[in-house]
């Protein structure tokens, strides 16, 4: 970890302009940050702390939706009962992500910008081809161990894994990113690798997350995170799936349905066409089971992570018929 | 040096002796963080030095470029291979002499991704860390073998040592009418101790002091003696508290000697903790391994051979040898057996000792190979299992001391409810929850060297109990407080313990399941000689209270002396002491052998493994057993597999302290749990790297995984074993999980997953 300048905003908007420099990064809950900077990812000049500014960390729920500030703790969201009734993917996703220590510390704001876990970008010293890390310099992944690369999203430049889970909630429930005074679409917040796997969001420097809303919706209150891992707890997904469901009256036809993966694509993956080819229709195991591998549909594997291919559409499976009461 | 005197007793009457289920002595230090690990040692001076790591696996470094880091601030000194003080080379464990010429702590040479070839020394850690990294180091590259499966890799040396036959294995497996045949490989695994290795060096003239977590002091101070060429007494090595070891601390290394050279050149007090990342390659776990096995057998499932081939990865500078031999010669009555092993050198770190090595992946071969007789014969895994069952040692033709694993099958086997077990494979489940019931055996040889002790009754009539044996969670402090407690009459919370300093009596490797049975030997002997002298002096001393009574010997209870047939006189040990105006009673005891108390025998006992005698030394053949049985619930659509239950009986002989025994072997099972389902260490063909070199990414068991796990204890007093009758307790338990987990995996799912560890993507 190599020296730098710690800063400490007043505001918001101090917060914006020392961040604007080159070379300055954000302190929020740190859990990221910390761990970049000591595998020597991060190498930030200047920190500019935010963790006290006030009112950034509110988490309000009301008849339209919520509304959470990007310094509320992810554990103070995963346990927040308006929200579980609300969005219960979305605190399931919390609650089954990382440890009980970096939930305590993580922000919504930092969870949503952390980095791959590609072992690849985290190991400078001894792989310093890395796309991300170094732009131009290559891709050690490639031809590497890929059991937990992705396999929707990539490009020729990266194949690393968005690795969180509230972020494959968000984008299931349309949720909105708030950047002071703009604001984006979730799944337009998270960028495709393409040829520049450096730039992974839709976000300026000198800008901060100051909130994340979710529209309320019948699809989210009857919702859920299912995550699959190896370990049961403190794992990234082998391969995850936020589903939401709203049935017509007979509880049975699609009304709305809502379905993102993580764990197996380079951003928080929606998979609409899953989501259209269930709409309308009466749901059954065998058409779930169909449709569900529709969200494979350009996928593209590296040898051992081609198991993920088999998972995913079953994680799928199993999230629409639990929500449908039919497993 | 530390002091461990316990605080109260529970309210059991049992507390304070041997066999009391009394907590551990150390659990309030190490609750309340005043138990002071190495690291955390606080000397004047202190400076601290960072290592650097080689980013290649094979080649040689042809130039280090330290200029940046030599100008950064705070830096005193850069070691590279062109200045790193060539030290003696120091005789290995086993006895005999190291490698030919000097040993560099930085070599010039790269064997493996992850050596150690360069370090800085800077004023504070940061300025260290931050200079470490302005190193630039060029190589010439060689080419490298990442592992087993590299083609390059060949097959490997012949260890004659471990080839063992008994008949005409391959003849009987020919003419079997049932034969099975199969691979089964284990990764390359890790101990990842909290306590990351690390160490201060401070030098005083020719003196060298040591913090350092140590499972073998004496061992350990060995080799840093020779190292630098100074004589053993001016090594003090200090360890009272280690945070885990299981295996991966009882040898100096490197980064150790890397250490005590910054220390001598600056000197000062040089401080050196490897990070999280460095462990990986500092020291070495266990190899990954290979083996087939075939199995030949009636149709009845009667055992009639097996031929067993073995390899193991070793590095491309030592000799690491995991025997997979070891548990398939013994477990069951086959007439005949041949097995033997190749180790494969290839870029690697030189692998080391890991909980059980060679029971631990023997085990999974056999267990699992015995499970797949069963299937292939139709009877039920427990059945064929007593159906085999050796009655003596197939191997060594000697009787058993004790064996105790019919008891353990038993005990097990009702426990977990085991006669309803459904014998198809996917004939159990609960919604999607494929369930699977398995059974697996293990065992750990009984091994055995002699140890020494101090047992010092002071004038207020406590006592202490002194040795440089170490205690590193496992309950030394404790057990030899109930040893010395329990012979010298007095409560346990008036004995002090002192462990973990070269400067007390010796003590071999606390490794091999051996320190408690050896420990307690000589403590036990040693207070037994104090507390004879004690009523020696109480029948003869001119100013005893005894001196005119009738009798030749007296009782010491509670701390008070008596006569055996009389109240009165009564006197307790303290004011005895006062009144004969006596300052202290001491004994020092070993328990070496009558021709083995020279000096140089004395040394070679504590300081290398050449006195430890083997398992079937002295007419028996001596083993500790467990039988492990296990319900798992894999997702038939993730193939994801959890524990959900388990039963493990244990047969480690008598148990000094039940409540420490039972978590010694909970700790265990769960390392055995994650050993089936989580850990390995993925290596980068490319670069022979370990990729996932932490914890997020390494993967250990977690609370979560783990389900309410049932010890049962059936094992009896065996003094063919060891003097209070104990038998090996720390390696036991992770003997057999990992087979257990995979036979109720292919009881669950119908799939044999035969490498570990099984994973989801195993079972899709």
């Amino acid at each position: 970890m190599k020296n730098f300048t710690y800063v400490r905003a007043g505001s918001a908007q101090e917060a914006r302009t020392a961040s604007a420099l080159a070379g300055s990064m954000i302190l929020a809950g740190g859990t990221t940050l910390l761990d970049l900077a000591k595998c020597g990812v991060a190498e930030p000049d200047t920190v500019v702390d935010i963790t006290h500014l006030a009112g950034l960390d509110r988490i309000e729920v009301d008849g339209t939706g919520a509304s959470i500030g990007s310094l509320a703790r992810m554990s103070a969201v995963a346990d927040h009962p308006a929200m579980q009734d609300a969005f219960p993917a979305v605190t399931q996703s919390l609650a089954l992500a990382a440890s009980a220590q970096i939930r305590n510390m993580a922000t919504i704001g930092g969870n949503l910008l952390q980095r791959t876990r590609c072992p690849y970008f985290r190991d400078a010293a001894v792989f310093p081809a890395c796309n991300k890390r170094s732009p131009g310099s290559g891709c050690s992944a490639l031809g590497g161990v890929t059991r937990n690369h992705a396999v929707l999203g990539t490009s020729d430049a990266c194949i690393a894994t968005y690795p969180g889970d509230l972020a494959v909630a968000l984008v299931a429930f349309d949720a909105v990113v708030h950047l002071g005074s703009r604001a984006t679409p979730v799944d337009d917040f998270f960028l495709l690798p393409g040829n520049h796997p450096d730039r992974e969001h839709a976000m300026d420097r000198g800008e901060i997350i100051t909130s994340v809303t979710i529209p309320l919706s019948a699809a989210a209150r009857r919702s859920v995170y299912l995550k699959i891992r190896d370990r049961q707890s403190y794992e990234f997904a082998a391969a995850s799936a936020a589903v939401g469901l709203e049935l017509e009256e007979d509880g049975r036809t699609v009304r709305d349905v809502r379905i993102a993966l993580g764990g197996v694509a380079t951003k928080p993956w929606r998979v609409r066409a899953v989501e259209a080819a269930l709409i309308g229709k009466v749901l059954e195991p065998e058409l779930v089971r169909q449709a569900s591998l529709l969200s494979m549909q350009g996928a593209a594997d590296h040898g051992a992570n081609h198991y993920k291919i088999d998972l995913a559409p079953r994680v799928i499976t199993r999230a629409v018929l639990q929500l449908g009461g039919l497993a | 040096m530390t002091f461990i005197t316990p605080k109260a007793k529970h309210g059991d009457a049992s507390d304070g002796n041997l066999g009391g289920r009394l907590s551990r002595l150390d659990g309030p230090a190490k609750i309340t963080g005043s138990a002071t690990y190495a690291a955390e040692h606080q000397i004047d001076g202190l400076v601290y030095a960072v290592t650097v790591q080689s980013t290649i696996a094979a080649g040689v470094v042809t130039s280090v470029d330290a200029s940046a880091a030599e100008a950064s601030p705070g830096v005193l000194l850069v070691l590279t291979p062109d200045n790193i003080m060539p030290l003696k080379s120091a005789t290995t464990w086993a006895g005999t002499p190291g490698p030919e010429g000097p040993f560099l702590a930085l070599p010039r040479i790269v064997s493996f991704n992850g050596q150690h070839i360069a370090a800085v020394v800077a004023e504070t850690l940061e300025q260290a860390t931050a200079a470490a990294a302005l190193i630039r180091v060029t190589y010439e590259e060689k080419a490298h073998v990442y592992g087993l499966d590299d083609p390059k890799a060949g097959e490997g040396v012949p260890i004659d040592r471990m080839t063992m036959s008994r008949g005409d294995a391959v003849k009987a497996l020919a003419e079997a009418p049932v034969r099975i045949e199969q691979e089964y490989r284990t990764p390359r695994e890790y101990n990842v101790a909290i306590e990351p290795h690390g160490i201060i060096a401070r030098w005083e003239a020719d003196s060298l002091t040591l913090w350092e977590p140590s499972q073998w002091i004496d061992g350990m101070a060995r080799s840093y003696a020779e190292w630098f060429d100074i004589p053993f007494e001016n090594v003090r090595m200090i360890s009272p508290y280690i945070g885990g070891g299981f295996g991966s601390k009882a040898l100096s290394l490197p980064h150790g000697a890397v250490a005590a050279i910054a220390a001598r050149m600056l000197g000062k007090p040089v401080k050196l903790v490897v990070t999280r990342p460095q462990t990986f390659t500092a020291y070495g776990g266990r190899p990954a391994t290979r083996q087939t096995l075939a199995l030949g057998a009636t149709r009845e499932g009667k055992l009639l051979s097996i031929v067993q081939h073995g390899v193991n990865e070793t590095s491309m500078l030592g000799v690491a040898v995991e025997p997979l031999g070891s548990v398939t010669a013994i477990m069951y009555a086959v007439p005949n057996f041949s097995s033997r092993q190749n180790i494969i050198p290839l870029n690697t770190v030189t692998p080391g000792a890991l909980r059980a090595p060679g029971e631990n992946p023997s085990a999974f071969g056999i267990e699992s190979a015995i499970d797949e007789l069963a299937y292939e014969v139709g009877i039920d895994p427990l059945q064929i299992r007593l159906l085999n069952y050796a009655e003596e040692d197939p191997q060594a033709k000697i009787p058993w001391s004790t064996r105790r694993l019919r008891e353990a099958f038993a005990a097990g086997a009702e426990a977990f409810g085991w006669s309803k077990r459904s014998p198809a494979p996917r004939s159990m489940r609960e919604g999607k929850q494929l369930i699977g019931w398995g059974v697996a055996a293990g065992t750990y040889p009984v091994r055995r060297t002699p140890g020494e002790a101090l047992v010092r009754i002071l004038a207020d009539g406590t006592a202490e109990v002194a040795s440089s044996s170490i205690d590193m969670g496992q309950g030394t402090y404790t057990i030899l407080a109930q040893t010395a407690a329990e012979v010298l009459g007095i409560p346990v919370e008036q004995v002090r313990v002192k462990l973990g300093d070269s400067a007390l009596p010796r003590a071999p490797v606390a490794g091999g399941s051996q320190l408690a049975n050896l420990m307690t030997g000589a403590v036990h002997k040693a207070a037994h000689a104090a507390r004879d002298e004690l009523i020696g002096l109480a029948l003869n001393h001119p100013g005893s209270p005894f001196l005119d009574q009738q009798t030749n010997t007296l009782t010491i209870a509670d701390g008070v002396i008596s006569t055996p047939r009389s109240e009165q006189p009564a006197i307790s040990i303290a004011d005895f002491m006062r009144v004969i105006g006596q300052e202290k009673v001491e004994a020092l005891r070993d328990t070496l052998p009558e021709d083995k108390k020279n000096t140089q025998d004395r040394y070679n006992n504590f300081t290398t493994m050449m006195a430890m005698k083997p398992p079937t030394e002295g007419g028996y053949s001596l083993h500790s057993w467990c039988a492990h049985f296990v319900e798992v619930r894999v997702d038939e659509d993730f193939g994801t597999v959890r524990v959900s239950r388990m039963v493990s009986a244990l047969d480690s002989g008598r148990l000094y302290n039940p409540k420490l025994a039972e978590s010694q072997w909970r700790g265990g099972i769960i390392m055995g749990i994650g050993q089936a389902l989580l850990e390995e260490g993925v290596v980068d063909p490319r670069y022979a790297r370990v990729i996932n070199n932490n914890l997020g990414d390494y993967l250990v068991a977690t609370n979560a995984d783990i389900p309410d796990l049932q010890v049962i204890s059936v094992g009896v007093p065996d003094h063919h074993a060891s003097v209070l009758g104990g038998k090996a307790v720390g390696e036991l338990p992770i003997v057999g999980v990992a087979p257990a987990i995979a036979n109720a995996v292919f009881h669950a799912t119908g799939k044999r997953i035969r490498d570990l560890p099984i994973t989801l993507d195993k079972l899709l």
